[in-house]
This record gives structure tokens, C-alpha cells and sequence, in this order.
């Protein structure tokens, strides 16, 4: 199912939640809403959920609008961030309750109920716990419960707030692959809220950015982290130096140090710089500059240096940690940058 | 609109529909005896009312009620912080069903509760002769009103700081212990200031079943006008001798004790807000 | 410690046994018929129907009352909220002469039931009321933090599952209040079978038709019958100790499903 949705504005209060928001979602695409927290993520979520309204714009389901139908006739799988368990039910009536409140011709039989809720507690592994209650579970199982819960219905779109959100790292590692396995199986057209960049950027197909209402940028991973479009996106997604300084004839300029910003604008700009776009220089032309190593952190195969400028700015750096390998604390850099996001501030 | 409505809120129909219920069965019975009173007891003027009020047998009961509150009160502090301590920081068997007694009263009829008494310090009870050949009252007297007053209220301070002190655990006071503060130290500066508002809700509710308390008084009391009636006992007297106005008047009084440990009530939870379930 | 438990036992337990002891002065012919006599029959009939009842139509408005208290926004609901809790303040006596007055055939309420011919002051009815009004805090306050606590996001993955609002409510919302609807039932049923105060100035406390079984208890004291009150008492003390456990099971019962 394909969802689009287009100009939706929802103010709460006077605070605007979303500010004319237009997003098309592909059938069976895997799409990440990644934004601070009030960025507006959620009640996105929500709206094309059906448990918020928009005061301007649609939502439509393939051609459909279903702006103003209510979350019950939306055919969506939803899942909380606190699991939302029925705890009264066991976990095979939770998952089944979907199916059983349906009425007439449309409610399945109890064998085929049965049987629908035996293949997902298998699809989610938990096939042998469907007679426990929600209490007895760990909070991994039971963000699985609610998945299977979910899927169900055989949603039309299913949608994840914050799903991961209550979970510890390692179970949510596991969680995460999970849902990408579970996605590839169903097919299911399948959007996520998260705060957590390196879950949006790992899982999705495509990753929304969102920021106080605004829709900043909709694109691939990989796009999104190697072209951001803005200065809210460059400093939200990987990690960068974020550096203040002034573009004059097409090259920035921060104190002792500056690279090329061949497109940007003269006048006062900010810079964002990933660390392994600090690269070595041997030269020492026009752009190379000195970094003291203050501190040496070895991470895998990357070594991340914190380092200061003779001018006095900090820099953060990564490269191979065979190319610096007899590097010390104290011991000096030559170092240029690579490519930089040059936007004016 | 109606479509707009969000998943968990009621219709309108609905929400007016139980509101109106809610409304009416509130009216009658909570809202309207609690206006009837005042409208009683003022039917033939503020003056008659007053002086209903200001008959030397009601000062004797209103007197009796101050004494009784006024022992019953302290003593169930006591008790209360006593076993609220010793239950929530010390371990040993049988703690549950402690608590379960310490509850016991409050599911014990009020008259059996003023029987009990009867039967161990009356005339014909256990310590009766005894107390005949002493000459010593309890029952039919206010010592047997007090001792009933303290059983039916038994439970009030307990049963508020229980909870409150589990919740804070034992961390503070050893840590205040290990600094080389002594026992009683520890308790003026650690554990009280923890659980002051807790104390104050459970003494409010004390309080106003010890000056409201019927059941159990009346049974031990013997109804002796100017000696062993309480305000309720009062109250009792006035309206089976059909002097209403009196009744209400004095009924009226002891609304008011009721409307103000109501606002207090209020003043308290907003102070500190409860967070479990059935507190009475 | 050593204090808690000498006061318990001085204060509550010895005196206590009193009543069984003294009951047990009698003969067990003398006893089963102190105990089940059919004036005593018919007062445990009206106290334990009628308590029953109460806490029946507290059970019902006591959930509306809370469900309004905890959901809509109306106005005077701080008043609201605050008299709830009248019952707990208010001196029973009080509240009995009240009642007594009010639906009384000439009372505000009782003039209207008149020509329904409805009487409820002096009827098993009155004692109902009676027992209502005593009741009614247990059920809302025991109610109301359980239904605050019911997280929003619970109806909202119902609605989002197809349910329709009446499916949420009964499948959904209603038995995740059960272990508090019916912990505040069983103290609302506790408290009114015991109550005394409230109901005998509306009862009309006539022997084999609205006597309830604690005044009974202060009849057969008043006639010096010792053993007979002492009998009386036990049957009501044992009913006492059964709610007791039963509303300690069902709390029980509601931790585990909150774990």
C-alpha cells in the first residue's frame, strides 16, 4: 500500500506539531522518521495512524483519502513504544485480538484464528509462549508480541513509535534485524519513528528527517549522510565538527584554518566536517594546518583522535589505525580537509 | 466533527448521558443530606439553632467529644508510628498477616467492636468483679468510651505510613546511622520529615472518625446525659425525643468538622498526592 | 516492635476473644440456636442482602463516578472530588438522620417517590440507601489511580486493531478494572454489613422486617442476653475475616497481572 500524505498541518495548542508535511511512501518500503524529540516524528506517525487529526491536508492510502477515518477502519498495524499489551490476555489473545473483534461474515473462524496467531507467534519466535501472560515476559518478548499483535490485521501500513525505545542495547541490537527480517517476509509497507540515527540509518530503506514540523530531508541512507541538504541535517546525522566561521571567494575560513566552499555565498557560514574527512596531508599547501593529538581513542579499526589547532579550535579526527600507529598524545598532525557542508549561518 | 473524535475519548451523547447519572445519584446521596442538615438545623433560625448548641448537655458532649479525640488522637500516633517503623524496616515472619491484623478493625462492625468491651470490662465480664470491688468504671464510663474510640480508629495512622516508610526503604537512615547519628537522631531527621504529610493525613482521618464515631461509643457508653454523651450519641438522644432542630444543630456542628477535614484532605493530597489505592 | 504487638494484642486481639469465648459459654444446641434463630436469620438476610446490594449500585455508579472523575473535564469537579470522600468524614449518626429526614414521606426525595408508591425511610430499602452512602468512597477512590494509571496507548492499539469503542471498553478497559472494581466492591460490601450508625435511624428497625444484625447484637445486650450478643457478634466476625481474606486474594491476584 502506498501512503501519501500531503500538506498536513496539526497545531496542539499554539505549538505547531507539523507544518505543512508532504511524504509519499512506496508500497512495502521500509521508512525511518528520524528527528529530536518535538520534531514532530510521532504525531506524523500518529496522524497517518488515525489516532491524531490533521487540521489541513490528506492522508491517503493508495488512492483513498483517509484523512477523517477513524484508527479502527485504517487497517493498521500499530506498535507502542511501551508494548501496550492487553496484560489480562494471555499472549495468544493478544494476538488474535484483531481478529476477534471483527463481526459477522468478516471474523474468521476460531481454527483459522488459531492458526493465524500460531504461524506469527512462530514468525516473531515465540511460538511456545502463547499461553503466558504479557508479566511473564521480558520487554524484548513482549515488543515481539506486540509486533505480532500488529501484524495480525494484515495491516495495510505498519507503523512503530519509538519501538525499541524501552528495550537495553543489546536486546534492541537483535530487535532491529529482527524487524527487517519480519519486513522482507511480509512485505509489508512498514514506517518507524526513532530518535536514534543509527537505527533509522541501519534499517531503513529510506530515512525522513524531521525537525520542529518540517520535513528537512527524505532520502536513502546513504544520501542522507553523504549529501544533507542543510545545516540541521549535516549536524544530526553522523558525527561532525561543527565549525563558525566566514566564506570569502569560495573558501571558508575559521581562524588559522580554511578548505574549499567553491558554490557557497560570501558572507558568515557554518561548516560541518566528519572526522575521516580530516585527512593527512603531506604537502603542507595552502589548507593544511597542525592538530595536536590530545587524546588517542583506538575503536576497531578506526583510531579517533581529539585534537586542538595552533589557533585553538578542537577537532575531533578518525583515520586507519595502522596510519597512525606510532602516534602519541602530544605529537603533531599535518591535516587538511577533505570535503566539508559549507551553509551560511 | 464526529468522525474527528480521537480513539479514546467517549462520545458526547455518552460523556453527557453519564455525567447527568453521576450528577443525580451524587445529589442524593452525598449532595442533598448534606444540605438537608444545614436546612434543618436553620429551619427555625440561626438563634434556636445556637441555642441548641449552647444547652448544658450538648457542651457536656462536646466536651466528652474534645476528650475523647483528644487521647485517641496521640495514642494512635504513637501506636501508628510505632508499628509502621518496625514493619517497614525490620524483616521477620509472619509480617504479612501483622498487617492484616493491624487492618482488622476496620472490617469489625463498630458494635462489635464496643461488645468486646462490654464483655471483658463490664459488670458481668472478665475483669468486672474486680472492678466493682475497686470501684473503678470503664464501661459506662469514659474510659470504656476512649478505649472503643482507640479500637475503631486503630488503624487510621498505621495503615498511612506503612507504605510511605517501605517506599523509602532503610538507605537513608543508615546512611544517617554511619555518619554517628544516634537512634532517635535518626528518626527526628531523617524518617520524620519523610513521612510528616503521610502522619498528617492518617491523624485528619483519625481525627474525624474519633469525634464522628457512633457505633462502638454507643454501645459502651450507657447514654448518661451530661456524663457519657458523645456529640453522635447527642445527636442520637435529641432526634429520638423528635426535638429535630436541636438534633440538626448539633448534626450541623459536627458537618462542618466534616466539610473542614474534607477541605484539609484536599490541602494535603495536593501537598503531597496519593499514589495507591484504597486509602480510608 | 515488642510495643506494636503488646498494644495489638491489649487493645485488639484479647478483647476479641472475649466474644468467642464468651460465645462458647454456651452449649452448641444453645449456640446454633443463638446463631440462626429466625429473627437472626431475617437481620443477616437484610444486612447481608442489603449490603450486597449497596455495594452493587456502588459498584455501577462508583465506576461512572470515577470514569467521569478521571476522563471529563466538568465543572465544580474539585467539589465533586472533595465530597466523595463525605462518608469517611462525616459522622455516621449524622448521615443517618439526614438520610432519614430526606427520605422520609415528607422528605425532599421521599415526597417524590410518594406517589410512585415507593417508601424507602423505615423499609429494607432505607437501609440500602443508607448502606449506599456509606459505601461509596471505597469503591471510587479504589478505582480511580487504577484507571488513571490505564495507559491511553492500550485503547489506542485497540482502536488501531479494528475494535470498536463498545469492544474497547468491554474487552479491553472493563477487566483491566476488575481486580480494583471488585477489591472496592468487597470493602464497600465489608464495611456496610458491619454498619450500624447510618442505618438504624432509617431502617424503622422492626424485629423480622428491618432489623439489621448489629442491632441485634445491642438488643440482646440491652436484655443482658451476654452470650447471645457474644454469638451474634462471632457469626459477624467470621464475615468479617472472609472479607478479609477475599479482598487479600483478589489484590494478589492483581499484583501478578501488574508485574
Amino acid at each position: 500500500m502506498t501512503i501519501s500524505i500531503r500538506s498536513v498541518e496539526k497545531t496542539f495548542g499554539r505549538y505547531p506539531a507539523l507544518n505543512s508535511v508532504s511524504l509519499e511512501i512506496a508500497d512495502g518500503e521500509l521508512l525511518a522518521l528520524l528527528g529530536p524529540s518535538g520534531s514532530g516524528k510521532t504525531t506524523l506517525l500518529r496522524v497517518i495512524a488515525g489516532l491524531e487529526f490533521p487540521d489541513n491536508g490528506q492522508v491517503l492510502y493508495g488512492d483513498q483519502d483517509m484523512t477523517y477515518a477513524g484508527a479502527a477502519e485504517r487497517r493498521v498495524g500499530f506498535v507502542f513504544q511501551q508494548y501496550a499489551l492487553f496484560r489480562h490476555m494471555t499472549v495468544a489473545k493478544n494476538v488474535a485480538f484483531g481478529l476477534d473483534v471483527r463481526k459477522g461474515a468478516a471474523k474468521p473462524s476460531k481454527s483459522e484464528i488459531t492458526q493465524r496467531v500460531d504461524e506469527l507467534l512462530r514468525l516473531v519466535e515465540l511460538g511456545e509462549l502463547g499461553k503466558r501472560y504479557p508479566a511473564q515476559l521480558s520487554g524484548g518478548q513482549r515488543q515481539r508480541v506486540a509486533l505480532a499483535r500488529a501484524l495480525a490485521v494484515n495491516p495495510s501500513v505498519l507503523l512503530l513509535d519509538e519501538p525499541f525505545g524501552a528495550l537495553d542495547a543489546t536486546v534492541r541490537k537483535s530487535l532491529r534485524k529482527e524487524l527487517r527480517r519480519i519486513h522482507d517476509a511480509t512485505g509489508v509497507t512498514t514506517i518507524f519513528v526513532t530518535h536514534d540515527q543509527e537505527e533509522a540509518l541501519e534499517l531503513a530503506d529510506r530515512v525522513a528527517i524531521l525537525n520542529q514540523g518540517v520535513i528537512e530531508q527524505v532520502g536513502t541512507p546513504q544520501e542522507i549522510h553523504d549529501n544533507p541538504v542543510g545545516a540541521f541535517v549535516a549536524g544530526f546525522v553522523g558525527e561532525s565538527n561543527r565549525l563558525e566561521g566566514e566564506v570569502k571567494a569560495g573558501r571558508f575560513r575559521i581562524g588559522d584554518l580554511q578548505f574549499d566552499a567553491s558554490g557557497a555565498v560570501d558572507g558568515p557560514a557554518v561548516a560541518y566536517v566528519r572526522p575521516h574527512e580530516l585527512v593527512l596531508s603531506q604537502g603542507g599547501g595552502e589548507g593544511t594546518f597542525g592538530l595536536v593529538a590530545n587524546h588517542i581513542a583506538p575503536q576497531g579499526a578506526v583510531a579517533r583522535i581529539d585534537g586542538t589547532t595552533a589557533g585553538g579550535l578542537r577537532l575531533e579526527a578518525a583515520f586507519a589505525r595502522q596510519a597512525v600507529a606510532d602516534l602519541r598524545p602530544g605529537a603533531r598532525l599535518d591535516l587538511s580537509v577533505g570535503r566539508a557542508y559549507v551553509f551560511p549561518a | 466533527m464526529n468522525r474527528l473524535r480521537h480513539p479514546t475519548e467517549d462520545p458526547p451523547w455518552a460523556k453527557a448521558l453519564i455525567l447527568v447519572i453521576v450528577g443525580a445519584f451524587l445529589a442524593s446521596v452525598l449532595i442533598l443530606p448534606m444540605v438537608s442538615v444545614f436546612f434543618e438545623a436553620l429551619r427555625k433560625g440561626l438563634p434556636a439553632a445556637l441555642e441548641a448548641i449552647g444547652t448544658e448537655d450538648a457542651r457536656a458532649a462536646i466536651k466528652l467529644t474534645l476528650i475523647t479525640a483528644a487521647i485517641s488522637v496521640p495514642f494512635n500516633i504513637v501506636f501508628g508510628v510505632c508499628a509502621s517503623w518496625a514493619i517497614a524496616k525490620f524483616e521477620f515472619p509472619g509480617k504479612a498477616f501483622l498487617i492484616t491484623l493491624i487492618d482488622l478493625p476496620f472490617s469489625v462492625s463498630p458494635v462489635v467492636a464496643g461488645l468486646i468491651y462490654v464483655l471483658v470490662f463490664g459488670a458481668q465480664g472478665w475483669f468486672g468483679p474486680w472492678l466493682i470491688d475497686h470501684d473503678i468504671k470503664i464501661i459506662f464510663a469514659v474510659p470504656g468510651i476512649v478505649l472503643a474510640t482507640i479500637f475503631v480508629t486503630f488503624p487510621f495512622v498505621a495503615r498511612e505510613l506503612i507504605p510511605l516508610m517501605q517506599e523509602q526503604g532503610v538507605d537513608e537512615e543508615e546512611a544517617a546511622v554511619s555518619m554517628g547519628a544516634s537512634g532517635l537522631r535518626t528518626f527526628w531527621s531523617v524518617t520524620a520529615p519523610n513521612i510528616r504529610w503521610g502522619l498528617l493525613y492518617g491523624v485528619l482521618l483519625c481525627n474525624a472518625r474519633a469525634m464522628g464515631e457512633f457505633g462502638a461509643v454507643s454501645v459502651v457508653s450507657g447514654h448518661i446525659r451530661g456524663l457519657t454523651n458523645t456529640m453522635p450519641l447527642h445527636v442520637e438522644i435529641l432526634y429520638n425525643e423528635y426535638d429535630f432542630v436541636g438534633a440538626f444543630a448539633v448534626a450541623a456542628l459536627l458537618c462542618f468538622l466534616a466539610v473542614v477535614t474534607l477541605v484539609l484532605k484536599t490541602v494535603l493530597e495536593i501537598a503531597q498526592p496519593p499514589s495507591r489505592p484504597g486509602r480510608h | 516492635m515488642g510495643l506494636t504487638l503488646a498494644l495489638l494484642s491489649l487493645i485488639v486481639l484479647i478483647p476479641l476473644s472475649a466474644v468467642g469465648l464468651k460465645a462458647s459459654e454456651q452449649s452448641a444446641s444453645e449456640f446454633l440456636h443463638a446463631a440462626f434463630n429466625e429473627r437472626a436469620l431475617t437481620a443477616y438476610r437484610l444486612s447481608f442482602g442489603a449490603a450486597l446490594i449497596a455495594a452493587a449500585i456502588n459498584g455501577v455508579f462508583g465506576l461512572l463516578t470515577a470514569w467521569a472523575l478521571v476522563r471529563y473535564q466538568f465543572p465544580f469537579k474539585s467539589l465533586v472530588n472533595g465530597i466523595i470522600d463525605l462518608p469517611f468524614a462525616l459522622p455516621t449518626a449524622v448521615a443517618g438522620i439526614a438520610l432519614a429526614t430526606l427520605y422520609a414521606p415528607n422528605g425532599w426525595i421521599g415526597a417524590l417517590l410518594v406517589p410512585a408508591g415507593i417508601k424507602v425511610a423505615y423499609t429494607p430499602l432505607g437501609v440500602i440507601v443508607a448502606l449506599t452512602f456509606i459505601g461509596l468512597p471505597f469503591v471510587v477512590r479504589t478505582l480511580e489511580p487504577v484507571m488513571r494509571d490505564l495507559a491511553s496507548d492500550v485503547e489506542e492499539a485497540a482502536a488501531s486493531l479494528g475494535a470498536t469503542r463498545f469492544d474497547t471498553i468491554a474487552r479491553v478497559i472493563l477487566p483491566a478494572l476488575a481486580p480494583a472494581w471488585l477489591t472496592g466492591f468487597a470493602l464497600a460490601f465489608a464495611r456496610a454489613v458491619g454498619e450500624y450508625g447510618s442505618v438504624i435511624f432509617i431502617a424503622g428497625n422492626m424485629p423480622y422486617k428491618s432489623e439489621i444484625a448489629p442491632l441485634l447484637i445491642i438488643i440482646e445486650l440491652e436484655q443482658y442476653d451476654y452470650a447471645g450478643a457474644a454469638t451474634i457478634a462471632v457469626v459477624m466476625l467470621s464475615v468479617s475475616f472472609l472479607m478479609l481474606f477475599v479482598i487479600n486474594a483478589i489484590q494478589a491476584w492483581a499484583r501478578r497481572l501488574a508485574a
